[in-house]
């Protein structure tokens, strides 16, 4: 989350290897959702981004059937034990079961992002089309209002209101979101503008469409690849926002588990060479992070694909 | 030109307008308001009164925005009541050594990430192109707090060649560079993922221009094409990067900041968060704030002299 303007052109290798099938061998070209999944799933490194993403839910959601932990109660007596039978990755400073702990923590964190995301790519959704297809003042007073809201750095902001709330983590959800959705705002509003002018537009108002008609049948439809591309983003920002705020003492209140404030207990033992209380956590939000970028560049090429054959 | 720029000033001071908007509600949201803010919340209601008579806060929201402004523009940010100290003091110490900081570090990374995306660019899909890939790719996916602790378990403890800890604030800056080098490196590795990456795909959009191709064809060298064509036109939108960058370099300096216990403006809006020092946050949030904005009209208005195609 810490690099809030937009979102960074990381140009995958794989993406070169793409165009290399010669185009003449089909007779006829796929075309919109069939030739974006192609596109998509010829990508090595994306496809290993959803495999990691996959391994992650299951074992944060499945794994906790398979290995019982106690995440509650905490016990002293088996404070800081190093890795082996019983406690697979070692306890904590508490007592409490790392691998156990890695579970639950990532449970909270991939849920807390997935709807950061979901509800910050809505209000961007809603705010940027709204600004772009007004347009004039309306459009030149929202945009001011997105760059406002981009100049102070959100985790400033984040900790101003984590301070002053001491949040849920539903409140939690809504504050980070609400420093999340200028991003696909621009996005979405930079989509509008160029779609707006396309000659179908213009077809479909000859044709009678009024105004919210050709925005929610025939624009918005349109800028659902630039959306789903972002919302990866976003999720792979917000599990880096919910780490950071864990990790600076903020964020889901300290009985919950979680990847950030495991990483910051952590810290405090560096030098007793306890590193199952540092690597597994940190290993665990760069896959997570590493895998959400690999799918949303994967789609964007895909949607990109999508977009040129149309 | 001039006309660009003033534009560009019109801008920057309606987005300056929109942060102090912004940061004047958030003023307003603390619980009891601006007096409680600074008084604590123990504050008895005659000595609230008082505060708010004093500082015109029983008038109507639009005055009591225009005095906070005027305040404002006196250098008045408030005052921290758990620090006794106002903050325009308390920030004039720290921000210094968190310029010192984001400063080195954005410069370093630039520095480096420029010749590595070149290279990147002219070896395209080698070994070491990939190779670079991957690593952008880990930075940029690391929370910098992660990082840091990863340097420190490397150079702190492995190895023991660096102090774990930043500066203090008792001395200055420069007599203390060995406690520097770990916060300057953590910031700097953030930062250059990021720059490479741009600087990268930047040489490769001009080697792909039709002026690179006049420039071979009439026999120049592949050096001078590089050197004298492609870096000079690929430098220039990183001026624009850096501008766009500094928020997320300013959030880097906090985590930096407070992990190495680096005595900066980061530390300080940290040790506030902890400590619900409420206008020294939101004092520190409005420089910051106000930094972005200035960093990048600077960077536009460089941009724009910069690169003579620019012009509005």
């Amino acid at each position: 989350m810490l690099w809030t303007p937009g979102p960074i052109v990381l140009e995958l290798p794989v993406d070169f290897e793409a165009p290399s099938s010669p185009a003449g061998d089909e007779p006829e070209q796929p075309r919109g959702f069939a030739a974006a999944l192609r596109v998509f799933a010829a990508n090595r490194l994306a496809v290993a981004g959803l495999v990691v993403i996959a391994a992650f839910l299951l074992f944060c959601f499945v794994g906790p059937f398979l290995y019982r932990t106690n995440q509650v109660a905490t016990d002293i007596a088996r404070a800081n034990l190093p890795p082996g039978p019983g406690h697979l990755l070692g306890t904590d400073s508490v007592g409490y079961d790392v691998l156990g702990r890695l579970m639950a923590g990532g449970r909270i964190t991939l849920v807390v992002a997935i709807l950061v995301a979901v509800l910050a790519v809505t209000v961007g959704l809603i705010w940027g089309a709204t600004a772009a297809y007004v347009g004039g003042v309306v459009d030149d007073v929202m945009m001011r209002v997105v760059d406002a809201w981009l100049a102070i750095p959100s985790l400033f902001l984040l900790i101003f209101l984590d301070a002053l709330l001491r949040p849920s983590v539903l409140i939690l959800i809504a504050v980070i979101s609400a420093l999340a959705w200028m991003a696909p705002a621009r996005l979405v509003r930079a989509e509008v503008l160029s779609l707006k002018t396309l000659p179908y537009v213009e077809a479909a108002r000859g044709a009678g469409a009024t105004g919210a008609g050709v925005l929610w049948r025939h624009l918005l439809p349109n800028v659902v690849g630039t959306i789903v591309v972002n919302a990866t983003f976003q999720v792979a920002d917000a599990v880096l926002t919910v780490a950071a705020l864990s990790f600076l003492g903020l964020g889901i209140p300290p009985p919950a588990a979680n990847w950030g404030s495991m990483l910051s207990n952590g810290v405090d033992y560096v030098f007793a060479g306890y590193w199952w209380q540092i690597w597994p956590a940190g290993v665990a939000i760069v896959l997570v992070v590493v895998a959400f970028n690999f799918v949303g560049d994967g789609l964007r090429d895909a949607v990109d694909v999508r977009l040129r054959r149309r | 030109m001039i006309r660009y720029i003033l534009r560009r000033c019109g801008h920057a001071l309606v987005v300056l307008l929109g942060v102090s908007i912004i940061v004047f509600t958030l003023l307003h949201l603390l619980p009891g308001g601006p007096a409680r803010a600074s008084l604590g919340l123990r504050a008895n209601p005659a000595s609230i009164a008082a505060f708010n008579a004093r500082y015109g806060l029983n008038q109507s929201l639009p005055v009591q925005y225009v005095i906070w402004v005027g305040q404002l523009l006196h250098g008045n940010l408030g005052y921290s009541y758990k620090l006794n100290q106002s903050v325009t003091s308390l920030l004039a110490e720290d921000i210094p050594r968190t310029l010192a900081l984001a400063g080195s570090a954005t410069f370093l990374a630039v520095a480096v990430a420029i010749p590595l995306g070149m290279l990147q660019a002219v070896r395209r899909n080698s070994a070491v192109d990939y190779a670079l890939t991957g690593l952008a790719f880990l930075f940029y996916s690391m929370p910098s707090f992660f990082l840091g602790i990863i340097l420190i378990i490397l150079l702190s403890d492995t190895v023991p060649l660096l102090p774990s800890t930043g500066p203090t604030a008792t001395a200055p800056l420069w007599s203390q560079l060995p406690n520097l080098v770990l916060p300057v490196l953590t910031l700097t590795l953030i930062t250059l993922a990021l720059f490479s990456r741009y600087m990268r795909s930047s040489v490769l959009d001009n080697l792909a221009q039709d002026y690179v191709r006049t420039a071979r064809a009439k026999g120049l060298r592949p050096r001078r094409v590089l050197f004298g064509h492609v870096f000079p036109n690929s430098v220039l939108p990183i001026i624009t990067l850096v501008g766009l960058s500094l928020p997320g370099i300013l959030a880097g300096a906090l985590i930096v900041e407070s992990l190495f216990n680096y005595p900066g403006m980061g530390l300080l809006f940290w040790n506030a968060a902890q400590s619900e020092d409420f206008p020294v946050m939101l004092g520190t949030s409005l420089v910051v704030g106000v930094g972005v904005v200035l960093g990048s009209l600077i960077a536009d208005i460089l941009y724009g002299v910069a690169d003579p195609r620019i012009r509005y």
